[in-house]
């Protein structure tokens, strides 16, 4: 019985494959975009966002006509594949987007765990991809058809360092951070390079480590504590820094926690409380007192899906945009490999975009040369835009 | 020296939470020679059953209560709930899964396996059931920080610590002094001749599953309340590590799982404090393996006629 519900489904999945490939050759007249986003897996939410983000861009260009390449009048056609946030999948997805859906460009994905390896096969076949969200260097690193809408870690860092010298005029500083994951890991070491910078070797007064998982601070944070630091900088995943804040004031901690961009989940809040309340972090944006375009797609996201949308679907938005604007200036003359390799031309050749995450323009690697976003945890709990610092 | 007592008290809060899970595996281990590989599961279930039982009084369930309970009544009222819960889960688990095994007269160590069997069932019955996503456990207790310069704590270190030291007095005093106590031991020693002189061997080792997991439990409220962020698998790494310290303090021996999993506390917190973390198991599992060579039966390890 199995068997034959097994050969059943294999048949119907083969018959769907030899329409799908009979149906797209890429080159009727639509600008096709593929999605490589977690829809399941550790980080739904992730994809989530992404997909909502994308669903609401698209219905606004379609209400509207379409896009407008050239002369015409082009609609737009989005496919979504599920990369289940695995590495493996994210080629397989990558593979089957640009093989088989024959898209023009690829959004995605998000993380640096599957942007890294889905890149290289959007390089190798020469199809244009943007990650929105992937802070890596290695993602774009001496890839031409691969960019991303997010800035780096190697600045994100300094940023953090220049932030905690001018707003709380502190002079020495402890990092606190997990040694055994590469995010954390890298993030606190451009930290300390650029806070050193600054104040000079040893300004760093304590650098302390923890494994993944650990739930028990405290030895670190008697270190911390006694090491006469002025401000202590967090580079960690929302769960533990809610077990950290807390510990570090049971401790007795009461100077400033800086956060990076892992701070900025919705959940953080429900898990660290109070003990977040008051402390700043570097981001991509902030939703709550935005203005402009930004504050524009808030209220449409939030009529939209009930919720305001986190910095996954804005730069998901601004990515997308980014693809689009490249489109259009390159226009969509030829096969789907030219047109593939005309839109990587025109996204390396981008002067500055203007979008809803801040003003960019793309350096040699594709990375974008933009702001980084300051939020302030204020007395409700909200992420709330304190100052912006450029490069 | 100010670093060092401070990291003392640290450690002693951290010992705590190694001694309180090692006491259950000494006790069930004492009694029927089993090592029930379950009992880190059965501590995160506790402190899961903690989480919903202080929120249920907190009134964050369809049900309220219709007053607001201070909450110290709430932690008044939890902990016996936590326990008697807890010990339930504990007694389900002798039921289920070991009390069939032994009635078939199954090898020691296909029960050893069971445990741990149910122990991944257990984490994963939770991953499966409440998903994923941490859980954040309510400030039941005014925290106050005592801050004397020197040293800080707060009065839930303090807490923490005096209930292992108390948990560890009453079971000692129940093992060797009551007439169950005095059944346990005689289990220990023969299991075969016992039933023979009129005990109920079965009663006596619901018994122990009862104390040893209102103990995991008890010490998951607290660990709750002191690392307030919860998930499916934060019973199984602390709990290998208390039944380590366990077996470094004599596994049986009442005493040796106290010293054995403060000094586990102790040299983690030492050894984070000094060097890397990444340092930290390397060091001290190397120390806990001299000890072992020295001492095969553990610090407190005896000879087999006086276990429990």
């Amino acid at each position: 019985m199995r068997k034959h519900v097994i050969l059943l489904a294999a048949l119907a999945l083969s018959a769907l494959l030899a329409f799908g490939c009979g149906g797209g050759d890429g080159d009727e007249k639509v600008v096709k975009i593929g999605f490589n986003i977690p829809l399941t897996g550790d980080i739904p939410k992730v994809g989530e966002s992404s997909k909502n983000a994308a669903e609401m861009l698209k219905k606004r260009i379609n209400d509207a006509g379409g896009l407008r390449v050239g002369e015409e009048m082009l609609p737009l056609e989005f496919v979504y594949e599920d990369n289940e946030s695995k590495a493996e999948s994210a080629v397989s997805a990558a593979l089957k987007l640009i093989e088989q859906d024959r898209v023009l460009g690829l959004i995605g994905p998000q993380s640096s765990k599957q942007a890294i390896p889905a890149g290289e096969v959007a390089d190798a076949n020469m199809t244009p991809m943007i990650s929105p969200w992937s802070t890596n260097p290695t993602t774009t690193k001496n890839r031409p058809y691969v960019f991303r809408a997010c800035f780096l870690d190697p600045f994100q860092g300094p940023v953090a360092a220049k932030f905690a010298t001018e707003e709380f005029g502190a002079d020495k500083a402890a990092v606190l951070y997990d040694i055994a994951s590469d995010y954390p890991k890298g993030l606190a070491e451009f930290f300390t390079k650029a806070f050193e910078e600054i104040h000079g070797k040893g300004s760093v007064v304590a650098s302390e480590t923890f494994t993944t998982k650990d739930q028990d601070f405290s030895a670190q944070l008697t270190n911390i504590v006694n090491s006469d630091a002025d401000v202590l900088f967090l580079p960690q995943y929302y769960s533990e820094v809610a077990l950290i804040a807390k510990q570090a004031h049971d401790l007795g901690w009461d100077k400033p926690i800086l956060g990076s961009d892992s701070w900025g989940s919705a959940e953080l809040m429900n898990l660290c409380g109070d003990d977040c309340k008051g402390q700043f972090f570097t981001t991509h944006y902030a939703a709550a007192g935005a203005t402009g375009k930004t504050k524009e797609f808030i209220e449409d996201y939030e009529a939209a899906y009930g919720e305001t949308p986190d910095d996954v679907a804005a730069l998901t938005w601004d990515a997308i945009h980014i693809m689009l604007d490249a489109v259009q200036r390159a226009g969509l003359n030829g096969e789907l490999e030219q047109r593939r390799e005309e839109v990587m031309t025109a996204l390396g050749g981008m002067a500055s975009f203007e979008g809803i995450t801040g003003t960019m323009s793309f350096n040699e690697d594709g990375d974008p040369v933009k702001c980084a976003v300051v939020v302030k945890i204020n007395d409700q709990g909200e992420f709330t835009f304190y100052k912006s610092v450029c490069p | 020296m100010e670093t060092i007592l401070q990291n003392i008290l640290n450690a002693l809060q951290w010992g705590s939470f190694y001694s309180l899970i090692a006491l259950g595996y000494c006790l069930v281990y004492g009694v029927l020679l089993l090592i029930n590989f379950a009992h880190g599961d059965v501590f995160m279930v506790g402190a899961y059953i903690a989480f919903f039982v202080a929120t249920f009084f907190l009134g964050h369930y369809a049900f309220a209560l219709p007053f607001d309970l201070p909450g110290w009544a709430i932690l008044a009222l939890s902990v016996p709930l936590v326990m008697i819960l807890t010990a339930a889960v504990g007694v389900t688990l002798e039921r289920v899964a070991y009390r069939p095994l032994r009635r078939k007269g199954a090898h020691r160590l296909y029960v050893v396996i069971t445990a741990l069997m149910c122990g991944l069932i257990l984490s994963n019955g939770n991953l499966a059931l409440l998903g994923a996503s941490r859980r954040n456990f309510p400030e039941l207790i005014d925290k106050v920080i005592f801050d004397f310069g020197w040293i800080r704590f707060t009065n839930l270190k303090v807490i923490v610590i005096l209930t292992a030291v108390l948990v560890f007095i009453g079971l000692r005093l129940i093992v060797t002094r009551t007439k169950i106590g005095m059944a346990m031991r005689a289990i220990s020693w023969d299991k075969f001749a016992i039933p023979l002189m009129g005990i109920p061997v079965d009663t006596v080792i619901v018994f122990t599953f009862i104390l040893g997991s209102s103990v995991a439990g008890l010490g998951g409220l607290l660990f709750a309340m002191s690392y307030p962020i919860l998930d499916p698998y934060m019973g199984a790494m602390v709990g290998w590590k208390a039944f380590i310290a366990a077996v470094v303090g004599g596994i049986g021996s009442i005493r040796g799982a106290f010293a054995g999993g403060f000094l586990l506390g102790f040299v983690e917190i030492m050894v984070v404090a000094v060097f890397p973390s990444t340092f930290r198991d390397l060091i001290s599992f190397t120390i806990l393996l001299i000890i072992m060579t020295y001492k095969p039966t553990g610090l407190f390890g005896m000879a087999r006629t006086t276990k429990i």
